[in-house]
């Protein structure tokens, strides 16, 4: 069977019908596939392939060729619960086959050990739902190491004091140092910190039938021309449709679950390209719609006897939501570093992955990288001092100068689960196929905010100990914009706190399972999509035990 | 009115010792744009253009055009128009509805001079933008990069550190 001959009736009931063909969804396509099960991945997104992926900045960062179009699924946006949300874009993420995995900047370090047991380290944050996860990192080892060695990750094991415990190396060696990355690591050698090669699901040797990174330049916002991310499109969904088992069908926009009188999921109604609707019947079904939809979808299957959502007798169904917190200082330096070639980020280092809330007086803790992630177009919107002016000749002084001398030291970190912080359905706003649209609440705790401000304290003081001429920060607020969709449907052990159990499955709804950024029960220190991918590996193996020892019911 | 776009548009990236917007060909980059991605802000492109010529003449009584006046002249009218930008300059934000005419139109002239020179929307001719700002008009690079990882002997563990916590 070659590549996408794959057909199904959506009369077939399938084995599997899976939302969302993004990092998780490759991911549970390609495992399921393979394990022997006929499955149905429905994206509502279009199927781009590489020569679609072009480096024009307005089609892509301004037009939404890749991402979900404002326009067509527009969401509103409010801090607080009781405020009115208004309409403003909010999210962003990855519409088409391979999901945001097209896109990401593909920084791939795995979750440390803490942040699976870290409450119980901590001890309780007071008006949080901070809580340890019903798995460990020890169990989701081999899932990682899976993640490196299938999907393709470069990276140098042992190179940080820092990393968690790993049953075997790196399957290729780190991309090449950049200049930031350089200045970074020597800057931080200075002040006695451990700068490492950042770990990224991006090719540094051929590897299978891939190309490896040619260093083009436009890398986050952008599909991978030659094929070098380890998106899901690139690495996981070709093997999946090699199984002669697994049809990838795009332009499928699944607004509802089928339950039958019993309270079983019989599949899932959807809108084709041309917005006629219909039922792909299955026997179970894997929701990998991402933070955002995931929940969103649950809520729009409600039903008289699921009044407020499918799988959402917690009431927790979109609750919980982080974002990460992030911050970003900016350096100019005297000599040209050419950062805007290769990919984004080559050095990071987690020497405050856990601070010691006694000691800095907040809960937190993050990383520091080494990144340029300016397009030229953005650059000279946003990466100039912001003393600079914005027109004429000493603006276009300035571009001419920086664009090559100007790096960017980012700082990613701990969100708190806020009960208050969610994505639900709004009231009054439909998008374009008439549905109810995402509204998100959201408010950075007060910790989350202060962890950032000290981390980028950290970054200013890494740009002096460099040597920079001139550095600047992007201003620190409360966040209103969020790539990273996490916590919306966490995992627990009691269905009176958590939405799906420690194998993925619904507490309500038996053939019913959930695998993304809404499975997280703490946010990681940014940059979550390895851990999301792990899981999903994961997922698959207890999915695939539970279906082939009949316990998914008939 | 392309002549004034075309005069606006010089103003913001100028032609000096180096190519600037004219060069770049960011006015027919502009017309392209309110013919596709844009379409929408034609009537913000009619009703500003207005309001800046309105300007000039009031400004400068006997100035009729603003591609009439002189450069210095030209800054000056358009200082007074660069108020409030309220923009959106960040990737996936599209512009808040009612942002002013210069700012969309400062956003479109930066785009028609630094876009990929490939991109159908044409702008950057002959790469001239990429010039300005030092970037290589490739798409496919090998290190080593720039100044600082030119002697970068790969990464090293610092002497003295534990191989793991």
């Amino acid at each position: 069977m070659t590549t996408g001959q794959t057909k199904y009736k959506t009369s077939d009931e399938v084995d599997f019908v899976i939302i969302g063909s993004g990092a998780a969804g490759g991911v549970m396509a390609k495992e399921l596939s393979t394990n022997g099960f006929r499955v149905v991945v429905l994206e509502q997104g279009p199927y781009l392939k590489e020569s679609a992926f072009v480096h024009d900045e307005i089609k892509i960062l301004r037009e939404d060729l890749l991402t979900n179009h404002p326009e067509l699924q527009p969401n509103t946006f409010r801090k607080t619960p009781a405020e009115k949300a208004k309409p403003q874009r909010a999210i962003a993420y990855g519409r088409c086959v391979g999901g945001t995995s097209v896109h990401f900047a593909a920084n791939y370090w795995r979750f440390h050990e803490i942040d699976f047991l870290e409450r119980s380290k901590v001890g309780a944050i007071p008006g949080t739902g901070f809580a340890d996860w019903p798995i460990t990192y020890a169990d989701l080892e081999p899932y990682y190491t899976k993640v490196e060695w299938e999907v393709g990750v470069s990276g140098l094991a042992e190179a940080s004091p820092f990393d968690p415990p790993r049953s075997k190396p790196y399957p290729m060696p780190p991309l090449p140092a950049k200049s930031g990355g350089v200045i970074f690591e020597r800057a931080a050698h200075k002040l006695g910190w451990h700068p490492y090669p950042t770990p990224l699901a991006i090719l540094s040797q051929p590897r299978a039938g891939r190309s490896p990174c040619v260093n083009c330049g436009f890398c986050w916002g952008f599909g991978c021309e030659v094929g070098a991310k380890s998106s899901s499109l690139a690495s996981v969904i070709p093997m999946a449709e090699r199984t002669g088992r697994c049809e990838i069908r795009p332009d499928s926009y699944v607004y509802r679950i089928e339950l039958n009188a019993a309270g079983r999921a019989v599949g899932v109604l959807y809108f084709d390209a041309q917005r006629n609707t219909h039922l792909q019947k299955a026997k179970s079904v894997v929701v990998c719609a991402n933070g955002a939809e995931t929940p969103r979808l649950l809520l729009l299957s409600s039903s008289k006897p699921f009044p407020n959502g499918l799988a959402n007798s917690s009431g927790l169904v979109g609750k919980y939501l982080m974002c990460n917190s992030h911050a970003r200082a900016e350096g100019l330096f005297e000599h040209p570093l050419n950062d805007y070639k290769g990919f984004v980020a080559s050095r990071v280092l987690h020497d405050f992955y856990e601070l010691d809330p006694q000691k800095v007086g907040f809960y937190g803790g993050g990383a520091l990288d080494a990144r340029f992630d300016f397009t030229p177009y953005f650059f000279a919107l946003r990466g100039l001092p912001p003393d600079t002016p914005r027109w004429g000749d000493s603006f276009k002084a300035a571009l001419s100068h920086n664009f090559s001398r100007t790096m960017t030291v980012t700082s990613a970190g701990t969100s708190l689960p806020l009960e208050s912080n969610s994505f639900s359905l709004d009231p009054d706003l439909k998008d374009a196929w008439g549905l109810p649209a995402l509204r998100m609440t959201y408010r950075d705790h007060p910790d989350d905010l202060k962890l950032v401000n000290w981390l980028n304290k950290r970054a200013l003081e890494l740009l002096d100990a460099a040597g920079v001429q001139k550095k600047w920060s992007q201003p620190i607020v409360e966040q209103q914009f969020a790539l990273s969709l996490l916590g919306t449907c966490r995992m627990g052990s009691d269905p009176k706190t958590s939405v799906i159990n420690p194998d993925h499955r619904t507490h309500d709804i038996k053939n019913l399972f959930l695998c993304d950024g809404s499975s997280l029960v703490t946010s990681g220190r940014g940059q979550p999509t390895m851990t999301i991918q792990a899981l999903a590996y994961r997922a698959a193996d207890r999915i695939t035990a539970l279906a082939k020892s009949g316990n998914l019911g008939a | 009115m392309a002549a004034e776009v075309d005069a606006i548009a010089a103003r913001i990236i100028p032609t000096n010792q180096t190519p600037g917007a004219r060069e770049a060909g960011v006015v027919y980059f502009i017309d392209r744009a309110l013919a596709t991605f844009a379409s929408a802000d034609r009537k913000l492109y009619t009703e500003g253009m207005a309001e800046l010529q309105a300007r000039a003449r009031e400004i400068f009584p006997g100035v009729d055009k603003f591609s009439a006046a002189t450069a210095e002249q030209q800054d000056e009218i358009l200082r007074a128009l660069d108020k409030d930008p309220s923009s959106s300059d960040q990737p996936f934000r599209p512009r808040p509805s009612g942002q002013n005419f210069f700012e969309t139109l400062r956003q479109h002239t930066i785009a028609g001079f630094l876009i990929d020179p490939d991109s159908d929307l044409r702008g950057n001719r002959g790469g001239v933008g990429w010039q300005v700002i030092g970037r290589d008009p490739g798409h496919m690079f090998q290190p080593p990069f720039g100044y600082y990882d030119k002697d970068y002997p790969g990464w090293q563990r610092v002497a003295g550190d534990p191989e793991k916590k």
